[in-house]
């Protein structure tokens, strides 16, 4: 930066050069402002992207909860006595919960009314008891109150984000708005953290979807990916920079990685259609395909940061190294590589980052599937986090989209670790020469 | 080939080729980068346990001979050498010649000083624990303390061996490289304009090493400066468009210079 704020310092002894001198300080400080410009418009777009995703998304650390009195009657989870585990999976917990819903609005009566009254708790909710039962088993013939999730509407109609009743589209008729009082006011509607949506995978009903399936799928595919690009792209571009001579083959080789890192995503996930499913016949929807697949995609793109890292590399660090005898490789493994290892990873972490928000390629591999299970191995039936928000946007229901933008704020969580991580890294390996 | 050159080549100094027992000899070397030819059927005798400065105008080729001494050269592409260059008697060029044992041989100091940017322990060592030379710790330490204390540098840090070298000065820096060749007891040091990026104090300390160190090793530098041709060495060539003009005793070079042009040079009409 020139001393632009201090007045003409007497250098230029004519008016010539005086006014050029402040045409030039004007430039200068024109050039500075294009820059504010610039980085203030961008961070305005950052800003409203955000407020947008976080404004939409904010809600779904609340989950509405209904509060059921419930008899975990024995003539209906396990007549026999035994407590066998296969009784207890198969009970008829659905009884359990119209029963306790009966027991709060006894004067509810008539096919239709029960229904309607059936209809405010998640219809997964029975898994739920089903799980506190498992988990105790000496719940059976005991009372208990339960808190148990109440249905997606249910759910965005105490939000606010639906209407309901007379001025609503139907989805909370007027009785069940009613009834929702009701139980407000008795102290059996309550709004808790939504701990579903952080610990189960996908599934139909939205107040009982959750990331964590997606999340571990991204997971797995990503170390997968990682564990594949970033060794094959550190050893070819150590290759091509240190060893290989430098001629028509080589230049070859380099013409096509550039072009390999500019190939649509898609191309690379019909490869692993074909290679991987097809005549390999790996499994389907599996992060160890997603992995491959995003590996091939990722690793041009790690070569070539790798490559421009190791250039960066100051040639007398090398001659110094070969005048005492090192051999290339040990110039390599003891001064090149350290020296280019901040530039390589953030090349790598720049590849993961792109890995990681992909789903073009990995749609082709089956990776879109509809996977309740949350994935325990790389070769489980997974999805990946964009796959999910893509999946959710896409769903009716109006709590699909609170999800989706929740899975958005995952996503950009999952991004800023990996970032921090890499910042870490690079901070360890840093050198000054 | 050889046989040949020798005995073609006469119009060069007989006196010096002939009296003094060569540590390295070169004979008709040519030297081409792609298609430009950097050095023109070089002949020199280099005797052990000398200082021999090569010196003339910049772009003549005295760097390139240096580096082809310890085959630095083969890192450059495109770049071919022919004609015989041998260390005590082994030609340097020939296909059993094992690069890396030839440049624990042959020592370089560069230019620049270019520490690695690693500990002041750590550079000085490297050399001894690539090569094996320390069965263990106390041994590299050893290592490590002669070397400097060769390279006059270990008073000054022996209380920071463990930071990086890049903190060091200059002069230091440049007296750590010379520490770090001299570590795996080489038996030429090559030195490609060793004070040129250095003040005149730490100049005179590199100066004054120099002449210490050729007790134990044979020296050849590169130097634009004459003063320090005169200052440190006993023999001199001069390099001129690729040829050596000239080369003796430095201080018949500098105060009788037998060829037109050496004399145009040492007195600043040339360069």
């Amino acid at each position: 930066m020139t001393d632009s704020s201090k007045p003409d310092t007497g250098i230029g002894h004519d008016k010539f050069t005086s006014q050029r001198l402040r045409r030039r300080h004007r430039a200068e400080r024109r050039f500075r402002l294009y820059g504010v410009m610039a980085v203030a418009l961008s961070l305005c777009c950052l800003t409203a992207l955000f407020s947008s995703v976080f404004s939409k998304a904010y809600t779904i650390f609340g989950q509405t909860e209904i509060a059921l009195d419930i008899q975990f009657d024995q003539a209906v989870i396990d007549p026999s006595g035994k407590r066998q585990r296969k009784a207890l999976i198969g009970a008829d917990y659905g009884a359990l919960i119209k029963a306790g819903l009966g027991a709060s609005f006894p004067q509810v009566s008539g096919r239709r009314d029960k229904r309607a009254l059936r209809q405010l708790v998640s219809s997964g909710a029975v898994y739920e008891l089903q799980e506190l039962v498992l988990q105790d088993p000496n719940l059976v013939d005991r009372h208990k109150r339960v808190w148990l999730a109440a249905a997606d509407d249910v759910d965005m109609y105490r939000k606010g984000l639906i209407a309901g009743g007379a001025q609503g589209n139907g989805r909370i008729s007027a009785k069940q708005a009613a009834w929702l009082d009701d139980l407000a006011r008795r102290g059996q509607l309550e709004r808790h953290f939504n701990w579903r949506f952080f610990t189960s995978g996908d599934s139909r009903e939205p107040e009982q979807a959750g990331i964590l399936g997606a999340a571990v799928g991204s997971l797995l595919t990503l170390l997968i990916c990682l564990a594949l690009a970033f060794p094959l792209g550190v050893m070819s571009a150590v290759y091509l920079e240190e060893f290989a001579p430098r001629n028509r083959w080589t230049d070859l080789i380099e013409v096509n990685i550039n072009n390999l890192a500019a190939v649509p995503s898609i191309v690379f996930g019909l490869l692993g259609l074909s290679v991987l499913l097809g005549t390999l016949a790996l499994p389907r929807s599996a992060p160890l395909v997603g992995g491959i697949v995003l590996a091939l995609m990722t690793l041009p793109t790690v070569i070539i940061a790798a490559r421009a890292a190791l250039q960066a590399v100051p040639p007398s660090i090398r001659e110094a190294a070969l005048g005492v005898g090192a051999s290339t490789q040990q110039v390599v493994w003891h001064h090149v590589l350290p020296l280019a290892m901040p530039g390589i990873l953030t090349g790598t972490i720049i590849g993961m980052a792109r890995a990681l928000g992909e789903t073009a390629p990995l749609l082709m591999i089956g990776m879109v599937a509809f996977i309740v299970d949350i994935p325990t191995g790389p070769t489980d039936p997974a999805t990946v986090l964009p796959v999910q928000i893509f999946l959710w946007a896409d769903a009716p229901e109006r709590a699909f989209a609170e999800r989706a933008a929740a899975a958005i704020i995952v996503l950009l969580a999952f991004l800023i670790t990996m970032n921090l991580g890499a910042v870490l890294l690079r901070r360890r390996f840093e050198q000054r020469w | 080939m050889s046989l040949n050159a020798l005995n073609m080549r006469t119009d060069t100094d007989p006196m010096a080729t002939a009296n003094i027992a060569a540590k390295i000899r070169a004979v008709g070397v040519d030297v081409h980068y792609h298609d430009k030819q950097a050095l023109f059927q070089v002949d020199l005798t280099i005797p052990a346990n000398t200082v021999t400065a090569l010196i003339g105008p910049s772009g003549c080729g005295k760097s390139t001979f240096l580096r082809c001494l310890n085959r630095m050269n083969d890192i450059i592409d495109g770049c071919r050498i022919s004609g015989a260059l041998t260390l005590d008697g082994r030609d340097l060029y020939a296909p059993d010649i094992d690069v890396v044992a030839l440049r624990a041989r042959v020592g370089m100091v560069f230019q620049k000083p270019n520490p690695f940017p690693k500990s002041i322990y750590e550079n000085v060592a490297f050399g001894p624990h690539i090569h094996g030379l320390a069965d263990d710790r106390a041994a590299l330490d050893h290592i490590v303390e002669t070397s400097l204390r060769r390279a006059g540098l270990f008073d000054e840090v022996s209380d920071r061996l463990h930071d990086t070298a890049t903190s060091l000065s200059g002069g230091q820096q440049q007296r750590l490289c010379i520490a770090r060749a001299i570590a795996v007891e080489p038996e030429v040091i090559l030195m490609d304009e060793p004070c040129s990026a250095l003040d005149p104090i730490a100049t005179a300390k590199v100066e004054e090493l120099i002449d210490e160190l050729r007790q134990r090793y044979t020296i050849v530098i590169v130097t634009h400066s004459m003063q320090q041709a005169a200052r440190v060495s006993q023999r001199t060539a001069f390099f001129h468009l690729g040829e050596v003009v000239e080369d003796g005793e430095t201080a018949q070079i500098f105060t009788d210079p037998r060829d037109e042009r050496t004399q145009a040079y040492i007195t600043g009409r040339i360069g």
